[in-house]
């Protein structure tokens, strides 16, 4: 084929282009740190997972430490058993503890690790049991009706919550 | 012609039909060349770098600018709930899902679908189509094809430079002129944007977008009148009829992609 002055400005005018979708995939999609590091597999067993997604963070101190692969439902002790992946680079402790928190008030569901005392760690495909499940609203609503409604009985509330009371 | 008599309304709905089906066979005339005219690779690098480099400047210049005010809106609106620190994930969404592919796309049929348009159109006009057909070279394949390829091949390199321009712009109006925190500009995005389901549905967007405008342009150019009044007529047209396509097609595409 022949050669022509074009050649050059269309080489360039495609390469930014392609720098534009790296950009796009490296520097706002993070693509490179997501997939390219090893993992291994732990299941955490919840009695309530609230709004938690897969591909979520997993954190310890703040910082991401993996994901959350997958959540499925375990109708043998009716929890959610949801298999976390965790960076290799990172271990913990087998009595560390799993709990649901909430960034922000409103914010995105995430999984916590408290890391425990023992010495051993949690090797590929263990199953942790002490976590504790996410909050959620409506129950700690109804709690602080309780307690109110408790208080209250003493002068009766004016409000309906009257037949609460013990 | 009136709108009443049977035979008027037969005759206009006759001649739409052939405009429809014209409009298909080129449609698949195009496509099926799509192997030859690639070979031919010469024919297509000289349009890319029409099509292609000489918008690169508006390109980058509105992304730049609507990154700008994507930044300066979405900062005062997020700063109401004291979630400033989102903005980097609110200008990068909005960019690669929407704005990126749909302004190029526009923007695109406003700079290089008019002079595909035009210049098809005054090649009929000259009779240099005619001439070609006479001499056995098929002016589809000679003129068309390449046109439409170079404009497919280019569309989403275009719409990925003005999403990667206007993110760019967004962290100069949000970092550096309102002083968020760099990490978490670049951190919230991160966390936010996905690849594929993201980036990789901008880019499909913008591909289909690119045949579009590409292909109503050179269409309009290759059916207008022969005559001056005819080829300003047909690039008009191009750039109507294009951008209404281009945000009907977003809307059918954003709904098929982000409802599954």
């Amino acid at each position: 084929m022949q050669r022509s002055n074009n050649d050059i400005w269309v080489g360039l005018f495609v390469l930014i282009g392609g720098a534009a979708l790296l950009f796009l995939a490296l520097q706002s999609a993070n693509l490179l740190s997501l997939n390219f590091q090893k993992t291994y597999a732990v299941t955490a067993r919840f009695d309530n997972i609230g709004g938690l997604k897969p591909q979520t963070a997993v954190k310890s101190a703040g910082v991401v430490v993996g994901r959350v692969e997958s959540i499925t439902f375990d109708d043998k002790n009716f929890q959610a058993a949801v298999t976390l992946a965790l960076q290799n680079r990172y271990s913990f402790p087998k009595d560390s503890s799993f709990k649901i928190l909430t960034s922000g008030l409103l914010g995105e569901q995430y999984i916590g690790i408290e890391a425990g005392a023992e010495e051993k760690t949690l090797q590929a495909g263990d199953v942790v049991t002490d976590t504790q499940s996410a909050v959620v609203l409506e129950n700690l609503i109804s709690q602080f009706l309780y307690s109110k409604a408790a208080e209250g009985s003493t002068p009766p509330p004016a409000n309906a919550n009257n037949n609460n009371k013990k | 012609m009136s709108w009443y008599k049977p035979a008027d309304i037969g005759f206009a709905v006759r001649s739409k039909l052939a405009d429809l089906g014209l409009g298909a066979r080129l449609f698949v005339q195009l496509v099926g060349q799509g192997a030859r005219s690639l070979g031919r690779f010469g024919l297509v690098r000289d349009q890319i770098h029409f099509l292609g480099n000489y918008s690169l400047a508006i390109i980058a210049v509105s992304g730049l600018f609507v990154g700008f005010v994507l930044g300066l809106q979405g900062y005062y609106t997020l700063q109401r709930y004291g979630s400033s620190e989102a903005l980097g994930l609110l200008v990068a969404l909005s960019l690669v899902r929407e704005l990126g592919p749909v302004v190029a796309a526009l923007l695109f049929a406003g700079r290089a679908g008019t002079s595909l348009t035009a210049e098809i159109g005054l090649m009929k006009a000259g009779e240099q189509l005619s001439a070609m057909e006479m001499m056995a070279v098929d002016p589809v394949q000679r003129i068309l094809a390449p046109r439409f390829w170079a404009g497919v091949i280019t569309m989403p390199l275009l719409a990925a430079v003005f999403s990667a321009v206007g993110v760019i712009g967004g962290y100069v109006v949000g970092v550096l002129m309102l002083g968020l925190d760099a990490g978490a500009f670049w951190g919230q995005m991160q966390g936010g944007v996905d690849v594929w389901k993201d980036v990789g549905n901008g880019v499909v967007k913008s591909i289909v977008f690119g045949v579009a405008v590409t292909f109503i342009a050179l269409l309009q150019g290759y059916q207008a009148q022969p005559t001056p009044e005819g080829v300003s007529r047909a690039t008009t047209r191009t750039v109507v009829v294009a951008s209404l396509t281009v945000l009907g097609l977003d809307f059918m595409l954003t709904a098929m992609m982000f409802s599954i």
